[in-house]
């Protein structure tokens, strides 16, 4: 398939980054001052984890894979911060903004990047899986679109219970070809489900651009017209715009039980992983410009002191004490005590953890 | 006691537990409106209405995923399998998501998913309609995989499945469907890992599992006809857990073991089972462990020569008396 002549691409990133234009939305107009302090100190303190972990990483104390959101943060913190209790999450490996914004500690998300017990998931899970399932939060999943047809399921569930509620799955501009996807679209769709799916575009899978990758009419949100599904695009820079758009479709979720497809168009600043060194595939130049005049805290900053409702004072005060809870957390995270040897069997089978005279399992279940 | 099919007593279980709990839903391809491509859901959309009993399209990771996602909120899914080959296209949902949550989040999540359907080759449709995966799923720690042989196991297994917590993955045959057997009308369960021995015998301890079961014991009456053996059947009934104890007593008993299944050799179950007899009562072996499995090919299409690849009654025989020799 040729290039689409046009691209669909949402009207406020053609023109360079100002004052958003969906600071008077009713759901932006409507938080108070006090809300709006919390959404930037929930941004600041992704981005400050975030490089945290960078630093413990080149300690070489975080093993494995390492995603950064930096950069992203607008995504997670404008469409978590609209949801309420019967609305769920589930994302892919990119997932420690989606955590922390459901309100996660610092403590247990960075004890899990170095294996602690401690960690949100006891050191079993590592970067790439994190859960709190008593923040509506599903994780946490390594395999690219795997996630989308779990969050289908969560909306089914939600609506079988009959709870006003919804699920929204995140994933990138990658997995939008993988089939798991399509299938979680198709029976979100006829199912009539609650469900959001949320594209992450970042303009690359691992070293991939989102040209060289796929075939689209313009936008990768438009394949929901094949689904007859309702869908958006989204300048995933502007913190105001998410939380206005994604509002729209949380409501068509909530009131008549449909499904949208939303994509975000947003960049991420480090590499694909920390093994990335990030030479092939994209210029240092357009990171530059996209750090320099789309950076999502920064303009949400400006945005809140443009309201009077920032000073530059309380802004170092709040980056401050996100930078020193990170800080707190590294430690903690490097203090922790290990799991033991014992507990690598432990979690395997809830039946096994309960083992009673009532439950249902007897036998071998573990094997040497 | 009424006497009932296998199909029928799968019905029942599900019936039960759909009245039992109403969380419990099934799903799958064809399992409302067409009853069951196998009739084993007949009836079952007219009793329970469209939200309880749901067909699906011909999308298995896409609806086993739903599943899976929806028991991790309490939904107890009951998702039929059209063939258990199916599983292929959905293998990521049910070994990565189904079997890896609870450990990947620390035990903080849990899969009540029950995923059942027919396993087994024998019905001259070829390789792809032909898969019996119960050894590659069972070879995963976070998944349970039973396989019934009668129709009481089946009922009483598929019950314990769908009160279990954790994904158990069902493993029937259509082969056995119409095979009729006694199933009490009371409320019962067959605990899973509880293996069976389904007749009883001194000279030699046959392990079987599925239809393997039957085949052993039709040959156990041969060997006991012709040859003058008294050969013991046990029915593993669960591959894992694994009643590991009823093994090793059966083998205790009479001192030597045949290993049936419908299997391919190669990491069979009964590969399994084998590296259990000779790492805990290999002193009590006298004579070598063999085995009887399929022949090691894909499934052939020529009935003539499927009937012949998979265990049949001349093969057991003949293998038993090698290890009686
Ligand atoms: C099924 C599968 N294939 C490949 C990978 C390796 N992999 C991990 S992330 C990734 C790129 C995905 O890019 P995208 O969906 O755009 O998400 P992003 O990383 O940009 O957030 C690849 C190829 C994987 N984890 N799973
Ligand atoms: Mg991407």
């Amino acid at each position: 398939m040729a290039k689409p002549a046009v691209l669909t691409h949402p009207e406020s990133l053609k023109r360079p980054a100002g004052p958003s234009e969906y600071a008077k939305d009713p759901v932006n107009a409507s938080m108070s001052k006090a809300e709006k302090i919390a959404l930037y100190t929930k941004m600041a303190r992704i981005r400050h984890f975030e490089q945290r972990c960078i630093r413990i990483y080149q300690q070489g104390k975080i093993g494995g894979f390492l995603h950064l959101y930096v950069g992203q943060e607008a995504v997670a913190a404008g469409t978590i911060s609209l949801l309420g209790k019967h609305d769920h999450i589930i994302t892919g490996y990119r997932d420690h903004g989606h955590g922390l914004m459901v309100g996660m500690g610092m403590n247990e998300c960075m004890a899990e990047l170095t294996g602690r017990v401690t960690g949100c998931s006891q050191g079993k899970g590592g970067s790439m899986h994190y859960f709190a399932p008593d923040k509506n939060y599903w994780g946490g999943h390594g395999i690219v679109g795997g996630q989308a047809p779990l969050g289908t399921g969560l909306a089914y569930a939600v609506k079988y219970m009959g709870l006003k509620g919804s699920c929204l799955a995140y994933m990138g501009d990658g997995a939008v070809n993988q089939g798991a996807v399509h299938e979680a679209y198709n029976l979100a769709a006829l199912w009539d489900l609650p469900m959001i799916f949320v594209i992450e575009n970042n303009g690359y899978s691992m070293g991939t651009s989102q040209e060289r990758s796929t075939a689209h009419p313009g936008c990768l949100a438009k394949r929901a017209e094949g689904y007859g599904m309702a869908w958006d695009v989204i300048n995933g820079h502007d913190v105001y715009e998410v939380r206005a758009k994604t509002a729209i479709a949380l409501k068509r979720a909530h009131e008549e039980s449909k499904p949208t497809v939303l994509e975000i168009f947003t960049y991420r600043y480090f590499g694909h992983s920390m093994a990335d060194p990030d030479k092939t595939y994209r210029d240092k130049d357009e990171i530059k410009e996209y750090r320099d005049k789309k950076d999502p805290v920064l303009l949400f900053e400006q945005e809140l002191l443009r309201e009077k409702i920032l000073t530059p004072e309380l802004s170092q005060e709040i980056n401050d004490a996100a930078m020193a809870e990170a800080d707190k957390a590294a430690v903690f995270a490097d203090e922790s005590p290990d799991p033991t040897l014992a507990d690598v069997t432990k979690h395997i089978y809830w039946e096994e953890d309960n083992r009673g005279p009532d439950t249902t399992s007897r036998g071998t279940i573990i094997f040497e | 006691m009424a006497v009932i099919t296998y199909r029928e007593a799968l019905r029942a279980a599900m019936r039960e537990e759909l009245k039992r709990d109403d969380k419990v839903v099934l799903m799958g391809e064809e399992v409302a409106q067409f009853n069951g491509a196998y009739k084993v859901t007949e009836g079952l959309l007219k009793e329970f209405g469209p939200k309880r009993v749901v067909d699906t399209p011909i999308s298995e990771a896409g609806f086993i995923g739903l599943g899976i996602g929806a028991s991790m909120l309490g939904i107890r899914p009951v998702m039929e399998l059209m063939f258990w080959s199916f599983s292929y296209v959905a293998f990521d949902q049910i070994v990565n998501n189904a079997g890896n949550i609870r450990y990947m989040s620390g035990g903080l999540i849990n899969c009540p998913i029950v995923i059942r359907g027919p396993a087994n080759g024998g019905t001259n449709v070829g390789a792809t309609h032909s898969h019996t995966p119960e050894a590659i799923l069972a070879s995963h720690p976070g998944i349970k995989v039973v396989c019934p042989a009668t129709p009481y196991d089946a009922k009483g297994l598929l019950k314990a499945a769908i009160r279990d917590n954790d994904p158990v993955y069902v493993m029937e045959n259509t082969i056995l469907y119409n095979d009729k057997g006694e199933v009490p009308d009371e409320d019962y369960i067959v605990p899973l890992g509880v293996a069976d021995v389904k007749r009883e015998g001194a000279d030699l301890t046959i392990v079987a599992h599925g239809r393997a079961v039957i085949t052993s014991l039709k040959a156990a009456e041969v060997l006991e006809k012709e040859h003058g053996v008294s050969v013991e059947v046990v029915d593993l009934r669960s591959i894992r857990p694994l009643d590991e104890e009823t093994i090793l007593a059966s083998v205790r008993k009479t001192h030597r073991a045949l290993l049936v299944e419908e299997n391919k050799p190669f990491c069979g179950v009964d590969a399994q089972v084998a590296y259990l007899i000779q790492s805990k009562a290999f002193d009590e072996l006298d004579a070598p462990i063999h085995r009887v499995s399929s022949i090691d090919a894909p499934q052939i299409y020529c009935k003539r020569l499927e009937d012949q690849q998979l265990p049949d009654v001349n093969r057991v025989v003949r293998e038993a008396l090698k290890v009686l020799a």
